[in-house]
């Protein structure tokens, strides 16, 4: 079988691409550390009921170390618990974990303007730790088709001075 | 061969083209059922193409908000399934069959066998449509006791109509019928060619459906064992991940089983509108092959921010996914030398002058080299959707509709129209009407998919959601790294104006032919010529189908069996839902 040799020099050129393209990743994931969401969070017996299970606490923002924060948001049709009729409050300068979950369908977590975002399934916890440097408001849209109502689902994040956080806040 | 001349004979094609033999119709002439199958399937893979525009310009419309008067914003989502439903389920596989059909009947130069058996495939096609499309439409029309507002990906727990499902069921089952026909008119024709090359069109057809039926057995697992028995209550509760882990087994190879056909037109029938021939046929084999091989244990990267699936398993997926960007570009290459090579015997020459030489009046050609052009563009998007940490950034924002619309929405859309213009006087002995319509159709589709889609993707950068009626909130602004967010939604509905405009363009040509008088001398004749460098030059073990087959097998084995047996463990129905309605 004969290839030209400038068909020879593309499929060379196609390799680099490739390679490349999987070493951006791999750089990725060793220098700035950007993780996968994976299997971590997680997974809940009974989905509809996931504050019953060892993965999952109440919905709220937990201190669990000096500018360590967990948030525990519940995603469901058509509200963030917390994030909708309340923000989720957490410091600036603080390294933020969420976990997210639902307990009815199928839902998206993404925080706009950032590269937070994952996607929210019955029965799993998906957890994402995040730095949130400055304080700032953050909007959280659900990004999967999730009802009728899909398009009012939002909320939002507030990041604040170190002052203004009161200790935890968790079980609201 | 009919469908085949040798070289000397090519050379007198100009003569041949006014041959009153070939200007009634060979393909129609020489096997007038399978003729009447394309037809059939073209017509409800065009009526389909119809509908979807609608649907389209209403979405668009709707979700810019320059006009939300058709439905409302929860109704919005009952057009948006239907969209999808047609395009991923109606269009691509009716197309699919009528184009390979057409294929495998010309390059084996003998008719499909076992007609009962084409029949069945059609009928179980048409039906499986019918249901599912009727119980989408129920979403619109109270009169009809159904609705199935779950998109073309259906994940769970939203629940449709148990109608929905079985209808989806038989479509996926008429296929896998419709690869049997060609497979036995391929059993037939090794009885009586022993040693013979696969001749090429049948053997992209065959590599196509070997992957196909390795890929589609997810769905159909996904459909036949979990949906229809939970939708019907026999089952209380299924498994959210592993359900939507079935259907991105197929998910994303369903995207090569919509492309393929468009890249066997780009092989063996471009080159030749062109005015040359394919360069090399063994690269062709080489490419279907690669296909075959690395396209379904890529599904995880549509899984990329699932929870509950560990990280290794998807960068497995993340490495095959970039290897099978390497048939792409080797297809880039050949398609573009090939045309070169015929502007050069059209008389083209200098280092882009040659452009100018082909025949961009013939909408067939341009329609497919626009295809082909803007297919290369959404290639590089997809790069960056493949990428696992760039994903973070436009998974499930608009930037994904922007990329799929260039992919299917025009390398196999547009491609599959530009074929019509060839194919349809063909089958139906008529010459192609409103020509001058048709002329300027494929541009019309290039210039408003270039608005829509650039907008689309500079929207998923700034995070507007995709899937959304209306993307605009109280708490959230969005804001564009290039452009501002009113300019992208500008773009987008104008250029969804465009694209149905081209679309009605394209329909009323085509119907006009249809419709039109039967005689007079075609535009087009069916004669592919012998590639530059034959299959004679290509590894025998190339048509080795077992073999690729097997070691496609052993890769989704490697791909798949731990993290299935990782959320199957538990139970399979574990941790289970019950169904909930949207």
């Amino acid at each position: 079988m004969e290839v030209h040799r400038y068909e020879k020099i593309w499929i060379g050129i196609s390799l680099l691409v490739i390679v490349g393209w999987i070493a951006t990743v791999v750089f990725g994931a060793v220098g700035p550390g950007i993780a996968m969401v994976d299997d971590s969070g997680g997974q809940i017996a009974d989905p509809s009921n996931p504050t019953e299970s060892d993965a999952f606490r109440d919905p709220g923002v937990y201190q669990v170390g000096e500018n360590e924060y967990e948030v525990y948001v519940l995603a469901r049709q058509f509200a963030f618990q917390p994030g909708t009729s309340e923000p989720i409050r957490v410091p600036a300068n603080s390294t933020v974990t969420f976990y997210v979950t639902s307990p009815d369908v199928t839902h998206g977590f993404e925080v706009v303007g950032t590269n937070v975002n994952t996607m929210v399934i019955p029965g799993q916890v998906a957890e994402l730790t995040v730095e949130f440097d400055d304080p700032g408001r953050y909007g959280i849209v659900c990004n999967e088709y999730c009802g009728s109502a899909h398009h009012t689902m939002e909320g939002t994040i507030e990041v604040v001075e170190q002052d203004e956080v009161n200790g935890t806040e968790g079980d609201t | 061969m009919s469908g085949v001349v040798d070289a000397t004979e090519t050379e007198t094609r100009t003569d041949r083209d006014r041959d009153e033999s070939l200007a009634t119709g060979v393909f129609l002439e020489a096997y007038p059922r399978e003729a009447k199958v394309v037809r059939i399937c073209f017509g409800v893979a065009l009526a389909a193409l119809g509908l979807i525009g609608v649907f389209g310009l209403v979405q668009a419309l709707h979700r810019t908000g320059f006009y939300r008067g058709f439905v409302s914003s929860a109704d919005y989502y009952t057009v948006l399934s239907a969209h999808g439903v047609l395009v991923a389920f109606v269009f691509t596989t009716f197309f699919v069959a009528g184009l390979f059909t057409w294929a495998v009947t010309l390059s084996l130069d003998r008719p499909l066998p076992h007609p009962r058996l084409t029949w069945t495939w059609l009928g179980m096609l048409s039906l499986g449509t019918v249901m599912a499309v009727s119980a989408v439409l129920g979403g619109l029309l109270d009169f009809v006791p159904m609705e199935a507002d779950v998109l073309f990906t259906f994940y769970v727990p939203l629940e449709a109509h148990p109608v929905f499902y079985v209808g989806a069921a038989l479509v996926i089952v008429g296929s896998w019928l419709a690869g049997a026909s060609y497979f036995l008119a391929y059993r037939e024709w090794r009885e009586d060619n022993p040693g013979e090359r696969i001749p090429l069109q049948t053997f992209m057809v065959l590599t196509t459906f070997l992957m196909w039926y390795l890929s589609s057995v997810g769905v159909a697992v996904e459909v036949v064992v979990f949906l229809i028995p939970w939708s019907l209550g026999i089952v209380p509760q299924v498994d959210p991940l592993l359900t939507r882990s079935l259907f991105w087994y197929f998910g994303h190879p369903v995207v090569y089983f919509w492309l393929l056909p468009a890249y066997l037109l780009w092989y063996t029938v471009l080159p030749k509108l062109a005015g040359g021939r394919l360069l090399s046929d063994p690269l062709a084999r080489v490419v279907f092959v690669l296909f075959l091989l690395l396209s379904t244990p890529t599904g995880f990267h549509h899984q990329y921010l699932d929870p509950g699936i560990a990280e290794g398993f998807k960068f497995v997926a993340m490495t095959n996914t970039m290897f099978l960007l390497l048939p792409s570009l080797l297809t880039a290459f050949t398609v573009v030398a090939s045309m070169g090579h015929g502007a050069r015997q059209r008389g083209g020459s200098g280092r882009l002058g040659w452009l100018r030489a082909l025949p961009w009046d013939d909408p067939a050609f341009s329609g497919l080299a626009l295809a082909g052009l803007m297919f290369a563009a959404g290639g590089f998007s997809g790069m960056v959707n493949a990428g696992m940490n760039l994903n973070y950034l436009v998974h499930n924002t608009l930037w994904l509709p922007g990329h799929f619309h260039l992919t299917v929405g025009t390398a196999t859309a547009l491609s599959a129209m530009a074929i019509a213009y060839w194919l349809v006087p063909q089958l139906t002995g008529k010459r192609l009407r409103f020509h001058g319509l048709a002329v300027v159709q494929p541009y019309l589709w290039f210039v408003g998919m270039t608005l829509m889609s650039n907008a689309m993707h500079r929207g998923g950068l700034a995070g507007l959601p995709r899937r959304t009626a209306e993307p605009q909130y109280d708490q959230v602004s969005f804001e564009g790294v290039v452009g501002t967010v009113g300019e992208m939604q500008l773009q987008i509905a104008v250029g969804a104006v465009l694209l149905f405009v081209s679309l009605a363009l394209f329909l009323t040509v085509i119907v006009g032919t249809w419709l039109g008088p039967r005689g007079g001398q075609l535009r087009v004749n069916g004669d592919i010529p012998e590639p530059l460098s034959g299959p004679e030059s290509a590894p025998r073990v190339l048509d080795n189908l077992r073999l690729w087959f097997a070691i496609a097998v052993v890769l989704v084995v490697l791909a798949y069996a731990l993290p299935l047996w990782d959320m199957v463990a538990d139970g399979v129905f574990q941790p289970g839902t019950p169904p909930l309605s949207p």
